[in-house]
C-alpha cells in the first residue's frame, strides 16, 4: 500500500472519516505519520476551542476577583481556587461520572458524555480558572497613571474599562497567557486517557501513539513522531501569539516594544 | 469502609506521599545537575543541558510518562542482556517483541508480586524525577543567574576560585530566588500524581474507580450503585486540601528565607522590623 493511500484512508480516521479499520500489521512510519498526525485534530479542536471561550469567561473572572462586591468576588476566588488547586486528571473523572449520573437522570445529558463536549467543558472551565488568575494579577499591575489619566479625560464605567483598563490588562498579561495556551494545548493529551472514552478508536495524537506503541512495543517511533507534532504545534502558537503582542503593544516606541521574549518558563 | 479493598484505598494515599517524598528530591537533583550542565564552559555539556530543559516545554509531559516507562525498562534489560547474555544470538527486536533472555529479565520471572510492584513502582518514580528534574533544572538555572553579579565579583575579589565561588557564595543564595518557581513546581507535581494510574501503579484513581463502580449492573460485590463521582469529589477536596496546605507552608518558607536577603522581600522586613 502506498503512503499516498494510506493518507487518504486514514488522515481524518480520527474525526470517523475513512478506513474503520486500524492497521493491523507492518505499522510503517507513514502510517505512523499519519494516524498521529490526524489524532492532532482532537488536539487543536479541544484547545482552540477551550481557549477562545475560556478568554471571556478569564475576563469576567478575573474582574469579578477585583470587585468591591463581597458575593461576586468570593465566588470569583473560589472558582479559581478549585480549577487551579486539584489535577486536571481528577477533573475530568469527576466530570465524566457527573455526566454519566446525570444521563441517568434526563437523556437531554447525553452528548455530555462524550468527549467532544464533556472534556471540552472541563477544559473550557480549567483554562478560565487559571488565565483568570494570570489577568487578575495582571488587572493590579496596571500603572495607576493609567486610570487616574482616563479619570481626568472624563471616562467612566464600561468605557474605561473598555478602552483603558482592558487592553492595557492584555498588554501585560500576553507573556503569561501564551504560556497558559501552550500548556492548555499540551494539556488536550489528557482527554482520552482519563474517564472519556475514545468510541470507534476515534483518538487523539497521545491515542494514536500510544496505540502504536502498545502493538510494536517500540516506544521509539511513535513518541518522538507525536513530540515532534508537538513541537510544531507549540511553534505556532507562539507565532500567532507574538503577532497579537505586536499589535497590543503597537503604541509603544519602537526601542520599548519588546518582541514577546521567549522565556522558557515551563510552569503553568 | 473497612472492607480489604478500602484499606488498599487508604494505602494507595501513602503511595501517592511516597512518590512525593522521594520524587522531590530526586527531582531537584537532575535539576541541579541539569542547570550545572547548561552553564558549563563545555559547549557540548552546556547544549545537553539546554536541550534536557528545553525539550521539556515543547512537549506534553503526558507523552513523556508513557514513553519513559517503556523505554526505561527495555533499556535496563538490554543492558542486562548483554551483561549477562554475551553468546545470545537472536536478535532482541523481533518483529512487534522485544525478547532478552531469560536470566536478563527485569523483574526475573520467577520472583513475587510484590517485586513487580516495586519495580512498577521504582520506574514511575524515575520517570517523574527525569520529568521535573527538567522543570527543577530550567528553575535553577534562572535562579543562578538571578544572584547579583556584584557577590561574584566580591568572592572573586576575595581570591576564591570558580568552585568555591559555586558552592560558597552562588548556591547558597540562589534558594531565595528559586522558591518561588519551586513552590510552584511542588503544586505541579502534587496535580501531576494522579498520572501514576497511567503508569500502571494501583494509586487513589485506580482504587477509587474500583470501588465505586459497580463491576456488573444486576450483581455486584459492593451494596450500592454507580459512587464513583463521590469518590472522585472526595479525591478532589483531598488535593485542594493538599495544595492549600502546601501554599500556607510555603509561603511561611519564603518569609522565612527572605530574612536578611538583598530582595525586596528582604527589605521589607527590615523596614518593618526598624
Amino acid at each position: 500500500m502506498s503512503c499516498w493511500q494510506t493518507i487518504q484512508d486514514y488522515a481524518l480516521r480520527s474525526v470517523g472519516i475513512g478506513e474503520r479499520l486500524l492497521p493491523r500489521e507492518g505499522y510503517t512510519l507513514c502510517e505512523h505519520f499519519t494516524l498521529i498526525g490526524s489524532g492532532l485534530i482532537w488536539n487543536v479542536y479541544f484547545g482552540t476551542l477551550a481557549l477562545l471561550a475560556g478568554f471571556f469567561l478569564a475576563t469576567a473572572v478575573a474582574v469579578g476577583k477585583s470587585s468591591r462586591n463581597r458575593l461576586i468576588r468570593k465566588s470569583s476566588e473560589w472558582f479559581i481556587f478549585i480549577f487551579r488547586g486539584s489535577p486536571l486528571f481528577i477533573q475530568f473523572f469527576f466530570a465524566y461520572f457527573l455526566f454519566l449520573s446525570l444521563k441517568g437522570v434526563h437523556p437531554w445529558f447525553d452528548p455530555f458524555t462524550s468527549a467532544w463536549l464533556g472534556a471540552l467543558i472541563v477544559l473550557f472551565l480549567n483554562t478560565a480558572a487559571y488565565s483568570g488568575e494570570i489577568f487578575y494579577g495582571a488587572l493590579r499591575a496596571i500603572p495607576k497613571g493609567d486610570i487616574e489619566a482616563a479619570d481626568a479625560y472624563g471616562f467612566t464605567g464600561l468605557a474605561r474599562f473598555r478602552r483603558i483598563v482592558w487592553p492595557t490588562m492584555l498588554r501585560l498579561a500576553w507573556p503569561a497567557y501564551t504560556n497558559e495556551a501552550i500548556f492548555l494545548f499540551h494539556a488536550t493529551t489528557l482527554v482520552f486517557f482519563s474517564a472519556f472514552p475514545a468510541w470507534g478508536q476515534r483518538g487523539d495524537a497521545l491515542y494514536y501513539a500510544k496505540f502504536f506503541a502498545d502493538k510494536t512495543f517500540n516506544p521509539f517511533v511513535p513518541y518522538p513522531i507525536l513530540a515532534g507534532y508537538f513541537i510544531l504545534l507549540t511553534l505556532v502558537i507562539i507565532g500567532l501569539f507574538g503577532l497579537v503582542n505586536r499589535r497590543l503593544n503597537r503604541h509603544l516606541p519602537q526601542e520599548a516594544r519588546r518582541g514577546l521574549k521567549l522565556r522558557v518558563n515551563l510552569i503553568r | 469502609m473497612t472492607t480489604g479493598k478500602h484499606m488498599s484505598l487508604y494505602l494507595s494515599v501513602f503511595v501517592v506521599l511516597a512518590l512525593l517524598g522521594i520524587t522531590a528530591p530526586a527531582a531537584l537533583a537532575f535539576g541541579f545537575g541539569g542547570a550545572v550542565a547548561a552553564r558549563s564552559r563545555i559547549a557540548p555539556v552546556s547544549w545537553l543541558g539546554k536541550a534536557y530543559i528545553a525539550i521539556v516545554r515543547g512537549v506534553p509531559d503526558i507523552a513523556f510518562f508513557l514513553f519513559f516507562v517503556i523505554a526505561l525498562d527495555q533499556f535496563f534489560e538490554w543492558i542486562r542482556h548483554q551483561v549477562k547474555c554475551p553468546g545470545w544470538e537472536e536478535a532482541i527486536r523481533r518483529g512487534n517483541d522485544f525478547i532478552v533472555c531469560p536470566p536478563a529479565k527485569l523483574p526475573l520471572s520467577t520472583s513475587p508480586q510484590w517485586v513487580h510492584e516495586t519495580y512498577g513502582f521504582f520506574l514511575a518514580v524515575l520517570t517523574f524525577a527525569i520529568v521535573f528534574g527538567a522543570f527543577s533544572a530550567n528553575v535553577l538555572f534562572g535562579a543562578m543567574r538571578a544572584v547579583p553579579r556584584a557577590q561574584l565579583e566580591t568572592a572573586e575579589a576575595y581570591g576564591m576560585s570558580r568552585r568555591q565561588t559555586f558552592w560558597r557564595i552562588l548556591v547558597p543564595q540562589m534558594w531565595v530566588y528559586a522558591l518561588p518557581g519551586l513552590s510552584n513546581l511542588w503544586m505541579v507535581l502534587i496535580k501531576a500524581t494522579p498520572l501514576l494510574f497511567l503508569l500502571g501503579v494501583e494509586d487513589i484513581v485506580y482504587w477509587a474507580r474500583e470501588l465505586g463502580g459497580t463491576a456488573n449492573p444486576r450483581f455486584t460485590s459492593y451494596p450500592h450503585g454507580d459512587w464513583r463521582m463521590w469518590y472522585f469529589l472526595a479525591l478532589l477536596v483531598f488535593y485542594l486540601g493538599f495544595t492549600r496546605i502546601s501554599e500556607i507552608f510555603l509561603e511561611k518558607l519564603m518569609v522565612k528565607l527572605s530574612h536578611g536577603q538583598a530582595t525586596s522581600g528582604g527589605e521589607a522586613q527590615r523596614r518593618a522590623g526598624a
